[in-house]
């Protein structure tokens, strides 16, 4: 037998690892003292996170709830003998005035309307965001829901959202119609067209003349009343829910042989994202106006939501193409050499794919958007950060800043932080191995 | 080369050729650019069929199978596929892609699917095949190419050799009436190079029309009816598997069969 021969007569029987290696100690070990270095950043960044926390938990808590104004928070402090630059925080004015940080001016006695908008807001959304988990049939709630939505938050007689839902059903026929006798592009602008002419020019008399008879519906709000939290959810929630479609189209039609939607794409694309937010918003409330036929009264959260949408949706399709981009020419071949053709293909198996890889930048963006909303304050629209202004500009609660925005910032927190959870799980959920 | 893939004696019962023309190329000629890269290419395919293409990497072989389902576009010329004229129409070219077969070398299978969805989606969609009955069909094919059990994973979960089996499955799932296979084998670890090798065999058996890119000249030996040699964007011989190897005719196919089957 040679020197290099070997042969193994018995294989080895798997062992635990060595103790010091799992656990919690295994962890501390690993995380937190590997080394003189990381052990000496451990002990400085614990001193600091100790420091921060011993100057802003006694701020925090404060016994000043049922303070009625600035003063009073005072005098409670110096009572406990507090005194100082920052003695405690004055919650009271949250007492006073969260109601209306969340609701702005909107009628008290219809804040039942907003809640309840919101609450089936989370009914419409569960079967879209959690689709394996909620029943199918409840989709069918979620396609009426962008109909009920502003018909509860503005009010109106009934006729309003049901003229645009009819609105849908005239295209709808009209596309079929028209399809079976001149083709698809055609039976698509045939279908847009009739949609269109019916809302823009025909529905209002149908309302009026209907509501004369039966005056069904519910008491109008009036948009100036709108404020507080809603009206950022209200604008968040409707340019997230925009901007992906729009998003979805613009990437592709960015990705098109055909040259003049390509074009068209990039332009707008490339134009919305060179121009500043505040810009668009200003031309929605000013500039917009001298363009409109004297008289119409085009409703200001409309002009928002619409800009809000535009400015996202330039955004995400530049997300989506990264998405795209990202996919393998594989994958396009694949489906193509089945025979799908180029929507299938698209709607199949290339945007599930795309949009999956997408998911982070995604929520960025609708985060980003959802954040932006706080812009409106600057023309005049009572957001919680409009509504701050006006809050300190009472006597009573007059130089106090922290409080305030340490609530807006909390509700704000809540919303974008649920969104990044949800966008962590869907990826998990979606993740299907390797390539 | 694995020519110690073939671990059986191939049936040849049913490996007729017929008189009826599957794909016949006349005069096709094909740029990228301004990069010549087929050159009259004049090709007839009868039914039953099985044709291995051969030739140095950069020849054009992968582009001529990829012409005739239009995956690439042809410049000049004439392809007609089970008798349709491939043009620019397409609703023709869908027609076209859902009668022929194509197995990729990277799989190319749809990794946010399963692997039975993968073989379903197209007979749905395409066909309008009612779902049941697409999946009654998905599960005969997978278990011809022996992995039923695997038909609720991801192709992410399968090793390479079983997500081209699953690809050859898929693209059965149409029915088509030609296969073409570019490389099938060339992503592969040595070791399953035999079971989509196996497969393949099994459908030739079967009588399918089969044109196939392949550096594997023991599959070529023992299945392929012709073989044809390309070089530079132009066909420069075929022949009988036998002859094509026994006596090759140009230098240039000496030479290019003395390097692969040299060592």
């Amino acid at each position: 037998m040679s020197e290099v021969s070997y042969v193994r007569t018995e294989m080895l029987p798997e062992r635990e690892p060595p103790a010091t290696t799992i656990g919690v100690i295994g962890w501390m070990r690993e995380n937190l003292f590997s080394g003189w270095f990381n052990t000496a950043l451990t002990i400085v960044s614990l001193t600091f996170v100790v420091m921060l926390l011993n100057a802003i938990l006694p701020w925090i808590f404060s016994p000043t709830w049922y303070a009625t104004s600035l003063g009073e928070c005072r005098d409670i402090l110096r009572g406990m003998g507090r005194e100082g630059h920052y003695p405690g925080a004055c919650w009271g004015v949250i007492r006073d005035r969260w109601v209306q940080l969340l609701f702005g001016f909107y009628p008290s006695e219809l804040y039942w309307r907003p809640i309840m908008a919101f609450l089936l807001l989370g009914v419409a959304l569960a079967p879209v965001l959690f689709s394996d988990r909620v029943p199918r049939k409840l989709l069918w709630f979620s396609a009426v829901y962008p109909f009920l939505f502003p018909w509860l938050l503005w009010g109106g007689p009934i006729w309003g959202p049901l003229m645009v839902i009819a609105g849908f059903v005239i295209g709808w026929f009209v596309y079929r119609a028209a399809d079976k006798r001149a083709g698809g592009l055609a039976g698509i602008i045939a279908g847009v067209l009739a949609a269109v002419i019916w809302w823009l020019l025909v529905s209002g008399y149908v309302i009026d003349g209907v509501s004369a008879v039966l005056p069904i519906g519910i008491e109008a709000v009036q948009s100036r009343n709108f404020g507080g939290f809603m009206l950022s959810v209200t604008i968040g929630v409707v340019a997230i829910a925009c901007s992906l479609p729009i998003g979805v189209v613009l990437a592709l039609g960015r990705q098109s042989d055909l040259l003049i939607v390509k074009a068209l794409c990039v332009g707008f694309i490339e134009f919305i994202r060179g121009v500043p937010l505040i810009t668009l918003l200003f031309v929605a409330s000013t500039l917009l106006n001298i363009f409109m036929p004297p008289g119409t009264n085009f409703d200001i959260i409309l002009r928002v939501i619409i800009m809000a949408t535009l400015f996202a949706s330039a955004y995400m399709a530049e997300v989506i193409r990264g998405g795209l981009a990202a996919l393998p020419q594989g994958q396009y071949e694949g489906a193509d050499s089945l025979g799908l053709d180029y929507w299938q293909a698209q709607r199949l198996v290339i945007m599930p794919q795309a949009l999956k890889i997408s998911i982070p930048g995604i929520v960025s963006t609708f985060i980003g958007l959802f954040k932006d909303t706080t812009l409106v304050s600057i023309i005049g629209l009572l957001d919680p950060l409009g509504l701050s202004n006006s809050i300190r500009a009472d006597a009573a609660w007059n130089g106090i800043v922290w409080e305030i925005y340490g609530f807006i910032a909390l509700l704000f927190f809540a919303f974008c932080f649920a969104m990044s959870r949800y966008s962590m799980y869907l990826e998990r959920k979606l993740n299907t191995g390797h390539h | 080369m694995s020519e110690l893939a073939m671990g059986r004696e191939v049936d040849r019962s049913k490996m007729t050729v017929s008189d009826e023309v599957a794909v016949e190329i006349t005069n096709m000629n094909k740029w990228f650019g301004t990069f010549h890269v087929l050159r009259d290419i004049n090709l007839t395919v009868q039914r039953g069929e099985r044709i291995v293409i051969a030739g140095p990497s950069g020849s054009g072989k992968s582009t001529l199978i990829r012409c005739i389902n239009a995956l690439e576009e042809h410049q000049q010329g004439r392809i007609v596929v089970d008798g349709t004229v491939l043009s620019s129409d397409l609703k023709n070219i869908d027609k076209i892609r859902s009668e022929v077969g194509m197995v990729f070398q990277h799989f190319n299978l749809f990794p946010h699917l399963t692997i039975l969805e993968n073989c379903t989606l197209a007979p749905i969609w395409v066909r309008k095949t009612p779902k049941r009955e697409a999946e009654e069909t998905a599960m005969h094919f997978l278990e011809k190419v022996k992995i039923p059990e695997q038909a609720d994973k991801y192709p992410g979960q399968l090793s390479g050799g079983q997500q081209q089996r699953v690809a050859i499955a898929r693209s059965l799932c149409m029915r088509p009436r030609i296969m073409l296979f570019d490389e099938p084998t060339s992503a592969l670890d040595p070791e399953m190079i035999k079971e989509v090798l196996d497969t393949m065999i099994q459908l030739a058996e079967e009588g399918m029309t089969m044109l196939c890119v392949t550096h594997e000249m023991g599959f070529a030996r023992q299945v392929a009816n012709r073989v044809i040699f390309m070089d530079q964007g132009q066909i420069v011989e075929q022949n009988e598997p036998e002859e094509f190897f026994n006596n090759p005719q140009s230098e240039r196919t000496k030479l290019f069969l003395s390097q692969i089957l040299g060592h």
